[in-house]
């Protein structure tokens, strides 16, 4: 029996009010130590995923202490010792994260400068701190050093205010991230380069299909390997462990030869995702309703003859994370207990898995986060580190570090779901939208390890004795939502009504990608809002403006459409070239984004130029926003134009670099992006929010330059080429 | 071509240090490279040389470690990202990468840095077609294509020193 529990998916934790992560973990000592020597130790619970999060939450600290940023050494995430901020996701590590640390080290300045005032008898308003020493008017000085084992942080964080924008140092500007300098010099640094001592690798048999079981396996070929030294078996789960790692791979080439499976087909048409999504069962919410929405007239209807409704259907296949890292995962049995690595976005959820599907006590399980390639949202990491834990647990003693296949990490790993959506709006004579439905059809976004649904990691399905999968889920609205993040327009609707319809079926693992549903909702929502302006001949960005209320959202428009030249006619020598618009607010809640695309469709939709404008309320280190709305924005290139997850009835089959292509140096764009600074706003994540802005403004590029509305993701020639078809 | 059974050591040479390795002649040598010679700058990725991630210079050009053999390259010149540098300074790239901040993971930087270490050999006035061209073979999927080709570019003889982040 896997009990449920009780943290929401995606960051939030239901139980906190204002800062979850501080809430959680009130206590100044889990987050900060003074070490004599000099240095601050920092702990946060939210770890480095590529992203240059630990730098800026450096930043922060530093500030907040008023030491020099480069005193602050950033200890990885590890169960027991750091914050229990939940999972890295849902751009949230600066607001949470970030605002804890803002507190808790302004409380610790706090008790530091308290304690120098009582001892010296002055007031402490009359001392000030440089670099972490304290200095009184006289001239005493004492330090945070000195002091470290005479100031007691065992307490909560009750208090003291964070430092007025006046007085930053660090926060605002672009402080060189703390990893680059190991990661040019080739130095070792991510999991997949750690070779703690006796080291097994091993490597993992996965079933040649989604339903498969295995029958029987002849392990003599893979035993006679040199070095190979064990081959284990539990129900379909197959491995193989060896002293070096060409001998595991030479094993696990051995070890599939000598296998026979049952193989069911369990997978839908792909040709034909959108029937499959709208008609499978499903569990449908109301996500959201905005005045009445009867069939019948009521007070300001209009005459039935003066409403048209424009319809119109978008949908988009399922995506790889494709990281340029196959998963990995480390893990060692002592004596029963059990330490694992792992690239994981949450090392306490993670270790809530292991626990609860190995029936172990908590505190006999140590989870400790190292860094790996590139994470763009839940990917096989806690798979590979569950199957690294299955493997050692046969050699005891013996750390066992387990790298998945790149055919396995497109193939197994988790996917972003197939979605389709469509919006339905009336528009009355005048060009007025007189009510706009939203309904998305979708997988559930949050499949996490430890998240309230309990979902098993990958081995833990395929062991003799198997947990059941479990369709994945949406976390509720008020978190962001999954299949309905951003399907609330954020424009002035009369009579909005949006629905999510989440399958309660699964038939490829699908979990949380990268912006979630604000991909296809953003995608949607502005092609429609595009066809409004143009059957009423408006200019994209006057209309937009025209129903955006909220300044913000207005300010990062114009200041879009400004810097793209959006005033002046594009130069289209050839008739090949078109130039469109997006703009959102991801999440509803977070920050804002417009994106001014240009496209050249001919053999292919090639994308020329991307011209942003974001607003994420302070900004901490311009440069590392800038890197994360550039990455969003290039990897939404690659989502909308060319990535489509393939597969048959049985399984993937999109499951190398030219099966499943994604963006070159070649095919990428010039990217111009423009920061709106608002020191005094809270500062908002920005790593997901260009997304969906992206890929509308590409979307409504091809509109301009084809006349044709393509409704189908990803924009190949294909989908082209049909909705070209449809149209005429 | 079949290779020897396993009882000879190979001999590479690695950024100019020669070393005997015990294996399979049919090592990859990636894998000698990571786990003989603790070298682990040239990563993992996709085992079937499609995303440069693993990038060596043998004799100067860009070759994929994963899928090549170590006896292929048995007395060859190997170059790793570690061995770039010289008298103790790293290579230009290298500094022009930290310079533009050209990376977001940093997964792929080595075997960028090393193919275009390759290019800037060759051709140390290429333009920024080229750069993107020579770079097609290396993936990258957090989106910092464009400060990987702004550090070459940078990191170009022509370029001068006078570089900076923004």
């Amino acid at each position: 029996m896997r009990p449920a529990l009780r943290r929401t998916s995606d960051g939030d934790d239901v139980t906190a009010p204002g800062n979850p992560s501080l809430g959680n973990n009130p206590r100044l000592d889990r987050w900060v130590s003074m070490c004599a020597d000099g240095r601050v130790l920092v702990r946060s619970g939210k770890v480095e995923l590529g992203q240059g999060v630990l730098t800026v939450l450096a930043q922060i600290a530093a500030d907040e202490l008023e030491v020099d940023p480069a005193r602050v050494v950033m200890v990885p995430a590890l169960t027991d010792a750091s914050p229990d901020e939940s999972y890295t996701a849902g751009s949230l590590s600066v607001q949470h994260s970030g605002g804890a640390l803002r507190q808790v080290c302004a409380r610790v300045r706090t008790l530091f400068l308290d304690a120098v005032a009582a001892r010296w008898d002055v007031p402490a308003d009359d001392l000030r701190i440089d670099d972490g020493t304290i200095c009184a008017p006289d001239g005493r000085r004492s330090s945070y050093w000195e002091l470290s084992g005479e100031v007691a942080l065992d307490q909560d964080a009750a208090g003291a205010g964070a430092r007025p924008a006046g007085v930053r140092r660090s926060v605002g500007r672009s402080l060189p991230r703390l990893d680059v300098p190991d990661k040019v010099a080739g130095r070792r640094r991510f999991l997949h380069d750690l070779r703690p001592p006796g080291l097994l690798f091993g490597r993992v048999v996965r079933p040649p299909s989604r339903g498969a079981r295995l029958l029987t396996v002849d392990d003599a070929r893979a035993r006679a390997v040199p070095g190979v030294v064990a081959v284990v078996r539990d129900g379909s789960f197959l491995g193989v462990l060896a002293e070096r790692e060409e001998s595991a791979l030479r094993g696990l080439e051995a070890l599939r030869a000598g296998c026979t499976w049952d193989q069911p087909g369990t997978l839908p048409d792909e040709l034909d995702l959108a029937a499959f999504l709208v008609g499978a069962p499903a569990q449908t919410v109301v996500l959201h309703e905005d005045g009445p929405d009867g069939d019948g007239p009521d007070g300001d209807e209009p005459p039935a003859a003066d409403v048209r409704t424009i319809r119109a259907r978008f949908t988009r296949p399922f995506l790889a994370h494709a990281s340029i890292a196959p998963s990995a995962g480390i893990a060692q049995w002592d004596d029963g207990r059990l330490r694992v690595w792992t690239h994981s976005q949450g090392v306490y959820n993670l270790r809530t898995e292991i626990v609860r599907s190995l029936g172990l006590p908590p505190e006999d399980v140590v989870v400790q986060h190292v860094e790996g390639a590139g994470c763009y949202g839940h990917n096989a990491a806690d798979d590979a580190a569950y199957d690294a834990v299955l493997l050692a647990r046969t050699v005891p003693g013996r750390p066992v570090q387990v790298v998945w296949t790149r055919a396995d990490e497109l193939s197994w790993g988790p996917l972003g779901p197939a979605m389709v959506v469509e919006v339905e709006a009336d528009v009355d004579a005048s060009g007025q939208v007189r009510r706009w439905r939203h309904d998305v059809w979708s997988n559930g976004h949050s499949a996490r390890p430890g998240g309230p649904s309990a979902s098993p990691p990958l081995a833990a399905m395929h062991v003799a004795d198997p947990a059941a999968p479990v369709p994945s889920t949406d976390p509720p609205l008020k978190n962001g939502g999954g299949s309905g993040r951003n399907a609330v327009p954020g424009y002035a609707f009369p009579r909005q009504r949006v629905r999510s319809h989440v399958l309660t079926t699964m038939p490829l693992r699908t979990s949380a990608l990268r912006a979630l549903g604000a991909h296809l909702n953003v995608y949607a929502i502005e092609s429609v809002v595009d066809e409004l302006a143009l059957a009423c001949g408006a200019d994209p960005v006057e209309y937009r403006l025209g129903l955006l209320t909220d300044p913000r959202a207005r300010e990062v428009l114009v200041a879009a459409a400004e810097r793209a030249g959006w005033s002046s006619p594009l130069e289209d020598p050839a008739g090949t070239r078109g130039r469109g618009v997006g703009v959102a607010r991801y999440k509803n809640t977070g920050a804002y984004c417009a994106v001014v695309a240009e496209v050249e469709a001919e053999s292919s939709v090639r994308v020329a130029r991307l011209t942003i404008a974001t607003d994420v309320g302070l900004v901490v280190n311009p440069d590392g926003v800038v890197n994360q709305i550039e990455g969003g924005a290039l990897q939404a290139v690659s989502w909308t134009t060319k990535e489509r997850v393939r597969f048959d009835t049985h399984q993937v089959t999109s499951q190398d670099w030219e099966q499943y292509p994604i963006l070159t140096f070649s095919e990428v764009p010039p990217v111009d992006v423009v920061l709106l600074d608002r020191p005094d706003q809270p500062s908002l994540g920005a790593g997901e929010t260009s997304i969906g802005p992206t890929a509308a403004a590409i979307g409504n590029a091809l509109r301009a330059a084809i006349g044709v509305r393509v409704g189908s993701l990803p924009l190949s020639a294909e989908n082209v080429v049909a909705a070209m078809d449809a149209s005429s | 071509m079949s290779a020897a059974p396993a009882a000879e050591p190979v001999r590479l040479h690695v950024n100019g240090v020669e070393h005997d390795v015990v294996c399979d002649p049919d090592t990859p040598l990636l894998y000698a490279l990571r786990n003989d010679l603790g070298l682990v700058g040239a990563k993992f990725g996709c085992g079937l040389g499609l995303c440069g991630a693993c990038n060596v210079l043998v004799d100067g050009h860009p070759t994929h470690s994963c899928d090549t053999p170590v006896w292929a390259v048995a007395g060859k010149r190997i170059t790793t990202v570690e061995g770039l540098g010289q008298d103790g300074r790293p290579h230009r790239l290298q500094e022009t990468f930290v310079e533009a901040q050209a990376l977001q993971c940093g997964y792929c930087t080595s075997g960028m840095i090393v193919t275009a270490a390759a290019l800037l050999e060759r051709e140390p006035e290429v333009d920024e077609a080229g750069v993107r061209r020579a770079l097609d073979g290396n993936l990258c999927r957090c989106g910092a294509h464009n400060r990987i080709v702004r550090a070459v570019l940078c990191a170009r003889p022509c370029a001068g020193r006078a570089t900076g982040t923004t």
